[in-house]
């Protein structure tokens, strides 16, 4: 190989980690300022409540069953997996309470955010995104209605206050389902479990879990619009955006999650 | 001699707009007096819909200036924006009619968020604005998703005009309708513009269209404002474009760009 081709080589491969980088900080920072204007819309007067509550209806009401089953499924593998470790040393008692901390600090909140990110926050970016191409959000802005007021704004209030509240529903639901295997199929007494479950469990175990189920709400939220709002391109635009918006908020549930562990549970 | 005396409603001064390395906007002047009908003509790609956006404040221009009686927009706030958006109406190409709420809604839009009318008002004017563009108050209810085409247009109309607006824009308001239905449209909106006394600028490349609704006719070619000038002097304008254009000629000076 020449020296010039090796020198193009090089050069093309440094052009193409400068264009990485770029492109990076380029799609974090459009981000971060979309980010900033939808909590700055979402904090300031006028607010819309009819829009609000039926986000609320949809993001909360509607996604009981979805938590529900899921958490509900969650606390019974949780009891029988622990079961079946625990047993060979002698720890079965412990089962009420790995049950109800899992379920509380880790289970519940993350397995309702990516359920919901897979249920609203794809709604959300394909809603927006058909909106965008077909111009109904250039129409909300010539009829004077600002669209991160109108169509924002609302889906992040309702998802901020709609997931702490299913991560509580789902919390029950899943020692629930711990209960139901661990007294019929295990043979634990059903009073001894409940007490055992009620006497570790501590305020923070379950604010740390709401916590983190706020923070969820707000990530599907916000991915939901900005991938919805930005779509371009007709039907594939739309399609690209509904993905864009599943993958990147149950990354960041899962990044975001160990981030708030630590900065709850590190000493 | 009414012509020197109107005063200048909106103006563009040598606008430039580029995505990219793709320049649309290429120093497009223009100028629409009070209560005029402009229309531009131009080919698909050419800029029209650009010009138009860059009016509303859906996109900024690169450079150059735009003017609304007298006043720059580029430089304006979001809440004066708003306030002048007050004034405006639009009648989108395929109505962008909001599919999450119904007919009425969709018309009294504006009065209810921009003027914080009750529903009750709301839903009255919004079946009178219905009646105006020809559509009986059982439409009201419907959802948009129900309606024709040409249905779905008269409801965009309808909501444009909903505010009384003094300034409307049409973005190709005949395109995807039968001759028939374009012709009664074009009819809609000039009757609804005179009413209301509104400048209008409608951006259009269907001639039968352009004539009925325009006073005054301009071309857009590769970003620039290529002709200006009344729609009876269109057929001898001495300009070979738009000679070609408004005769739909496949020969001429004008080439057709298949990349755009």
């Amino acid at each position: 190989m020449s020296s010039e081709a090796l020198t193009q080589k090089i050069a093309s491969v440094f052009q193409s980690v400068g264009a990485t980088t770029l492109s990076f900080f380029e799609i974090t920072g459009r981000l971060f300022l979309f980010m900033m204007n939808s909590v700055n819309h979402m904090l300031r007067p006028p607010y819309y409540p009819r829009l609000i509550l039926r986000q609320m209806i949809d993001i909360g009401f509607y996604s009981l069953p979805v938590v529900g089953l899921t958490t509900l499924f969650a606390g019974m593998v949780m009891a029988l997996q622990s079961y079946s470790g625990f047993a060979r040393f002698g720890a079965e008692s412990a089962i009420p309470n790995v049950v109800v901390l899992s379920i509380t600090r880790e289970l519940g909140p993350v397995l309702a955010g990516l359920m919901i990110a897979g249920r609203i926050g794809a709604a959300m970016a394909a809603e927006l995104g058909t909106m965008r191409v077909t111009e109904q959000i250039d129409a909300l802005q010539t009829l004077s209605t600002n669209p991160f007021k109108y169509l924002i704004a609302p889906r992040l209030i309702a998802g901020i206050t709609m997931l702490p509240l299913l991560v509580l529903v789902g919390d029950i639901i899943g020692v629930l389902g711990g209960y139901l295997v661990s007294v019929h199929t295990l043979g634990f007494n059903a009073a001894t479990y409940i007490q055992n479950t009620w006497n570790f469990l501590s305020f923070m175990d379950v604010f740390s879990g709401l916590v983190k189920a706020a923070a969820f709400g707000f990530i599907v939220a916000l991915m939901g619009c900005y991938h919805g709002y930005q779509s371009k391109g007709g039907a594939q635009g739309v399609g690209a955006a509904t993905t864009n918006a599943v993958v990147t908020a149950s990354i960041l549930i899962l990044v975001s999650d160990y981030l708030l562990t630590v900065a709850f549970f590190s000493q | 001699m009414t012509e020197i005396m109107t005063p200048t409603c909106i103006e563009m001064k040598n606008v430039h707009k580029a995505f990219g390395s793709k320049v649309v906007l290429d120093g497009f002047d223009l100028e629409i007096k009070k209560g005029e009908s402009v229309v531009i003509i131009g080919g698909s790609g050419s800029g029209k819909s650009v010009s138009l956006k860059s009016i509303l404040g859906l996109l900024t221009p690169d450079s150059g200036d735009i003017t609304i009686d007298g006043k720059s927009v580029l430089s304006m706030s979001g809440s004066a924006r708003e306030k002048l958006n007050n004034r405006v109406g639009m009648l989108f190409q395929n109505a962008a009619l909001f599919d999450s709420l119904n007919v009425w809604e969709n018309v009294s839009f504006a009065l209810m968020e921009g003027e914080k009318l009750p529903r009750k008002k709301a839903k009255e004017i919004a079946i009178e604005k219905l009646s105006l563009v020809g559509l009986s108050p059982e439409v009201a209810n419907m959802s948009p998703a129900e309606l024709s085409g040409g249905m779905r247009k008269r409801v965009g109309l309808a909501r444009a005009i909903a505010h009384e607006p003094d300034i409307i824009f049409f973005d190709e308001p005949t395109t995807g309708l039968d001759p028939i239905m374009g012709h009664v449209i074009d009819d809609l909106i000039t009757h609804c513009v005179k009413t209301l006394g509104a400048s209008a600028l409608t951006i259009t490349h269907d001639m039968a269209s352009a004539r009925r609704i325009a006073d005054r006719v301009t071309m857009l070619y590769q970003g620039k404002n290529i002709w200006t000038g009344p729609v009876d002097q269109l057929d001898d304008s001495g300009n070979p474009y738009v000679h070609q254009f408004i005769n739909g000629l496949a020969e001429g000076p004008i080439e057709l760009d298949i990349s755009r």
